[in-house]
């Protein structure tokens, strides 16, 4: 059953879940809020914070997305063994492993470019890189634990799985970025 | 399939999207960092930010899903100009979801900070950036998502594959410039920091 195209219902589907998701992200921006006068010192962490959210939601959205699909095609099972989610998850470790390295370096380059840089390039590295792949791990239980859920509660995964995941997957960000902070700065 | 083709497959696929985010999100990096001086000046202004990114990609994201759906079912037409009641209904939906949701956003950023007994700046002011940043970046992103989902239509490519990759790339962008402009332009309304 779709949703009839008036302010009306198109609102009544989507405001209450709009309101609890801005309540899930605002966690993660009380955890931004816990470092904030460190992010502020070294401006190559801040300049990471808007690209580590993007890209922890977007891996989670692909992968959730990829899933929904072979779950509608019915060629999912919940198994480790399983060929469609082995795939999926070394897919999406392996984007991570690309992805994040770039990030670190992009984040270092364009701070060095438009000011000043306290932190050397392999710590900004290295914070990038550890919060990523742990993050890509964290994904791919999270997106698999919430479309097995989506399934046993016989919920349609396209409505609520991407929207819990790539929500998810922000929070994970920021508080990984965070612990990355800890230990490398 | 093997897993290693799914793998190889998956990848390949996602690799472009994940891209163009990597460079919307460091362009809003790149502003964010510049605005230190306004973060300072504005506490809780940093705990609002991703509750004010994810509002843009779950506000327009789901907008052009739906005209995605709309455009292959041929309940819309693919033109602007036809001035469609349901394109103007779902456009109207998307700019009152984003605008309530930045208010609720901001006022839930202030109460929680006040109960945690931290320094947040004043609801008004919270307010009035959140009204500015999520009008502005509304009508914004409702002419890009419109446009370019549109205009992808209609020379053949699936809409479907285009909205993600464009919502959260230009929401990332335009989400921190014009919280940037809506900081700004509350400090000169009301004065000071």
């Amino acid at each position: 059953m779709s949703t009839a195209w008036t302010v009306r219902a198109i609102s009544r589907a989507m405001l209450p879940v709009l309101l609890v998701l801005t309540l899930v992200e605002i966690g993660s921006g009380l955890v931004l809020g816990r470092f904030e006068t460190t992010l502020l010192r070294y401006p190559s962490l801040l300049v990471l914070v808007p690209v580590t959210i993007g890209t922890a939601g977007n891996l989670g959205s692909v992968l959730a997305a990829r899933l929904s699909t072979a779950f509608h095609l019915g060629t999912l099972s919940f198994s480790p063994a399983d060929e469609s989610l082995a795939g999926n998850a070394v897919a999406t470790v392996a984007l991570a492993a690309s992805i994040f390295p770039v990030v670190g370096l992009g984040a270092w380059g364009l701070t060095a470019l438009t000011g000043s840089t306290e932190l050397s390039p392999w710590t900004v590295l290295a914070v990038s890189i550890s919060s990523g792949l742990s993050l890509a791990v964290l994904a791919v239980l999270v997106t698999v634990v919430a479309t097995y859920a989506a399934y046993r509660f016989e919920l349609d995964p396209d409505d609520v799985v991407i929207p819990v995941v790539t929500n998810t997957c922000d929070v994970l960000g920021v508080v990984l970025l965070y612990l990355a902070v800890l230990v490398f700065v | 399939m093997t897993v290693r083709e799914v793998a190889v497959e998956a990848y390949r696929e996602a690799l472009p999207a994940l891209g163009a985010s990597l460079v919307g999100g460091l362009l809003a990096g790149v502003v964010l960092g510049g605005m230190r001086a306004d973060l300072r000046s504005v506490p809780g202004l940093l705990v609002l930010v991703p509750a004010l990114l994810a509002t843009r990609g779950n506000v327009y994201g789901s907008l052009g899903a739906r005209l995605a759906t709309g455009l292959h079912q041929g309940l819309i037409e693919p033109r602007v100009a036809a001035g469609d009641r349901r394109l103007r209904a779902a456009v109207a939906a998307a700019l009152a979801n984003g605008i309530v949701t930045s208010l609720f956003a901001a006022a839930a950023v202030v109460v929680i900070l006040t109960m945690l007994g931290n320094p947040v700046a004043s609801l008004p002011r919270m307010l009035g950036i959140a009204l500015i940043a999520g009008l502005l970046s509304g009508v914004t992103l409702v002419a890009v998502v419109v446009t370019v989902v549109f205009a992808g239509y209609r020379r053949g490519h699936n809409p479907d594959t285009l909205v993600g990759p464009l919502v959260t790339t230009t929401g990332d962008v335009f989400g921190i410039l014009f919280l940037l402009i809506a900081v700004r332009t509350v400090a000169l309304v009301a004065g000071g920091g």
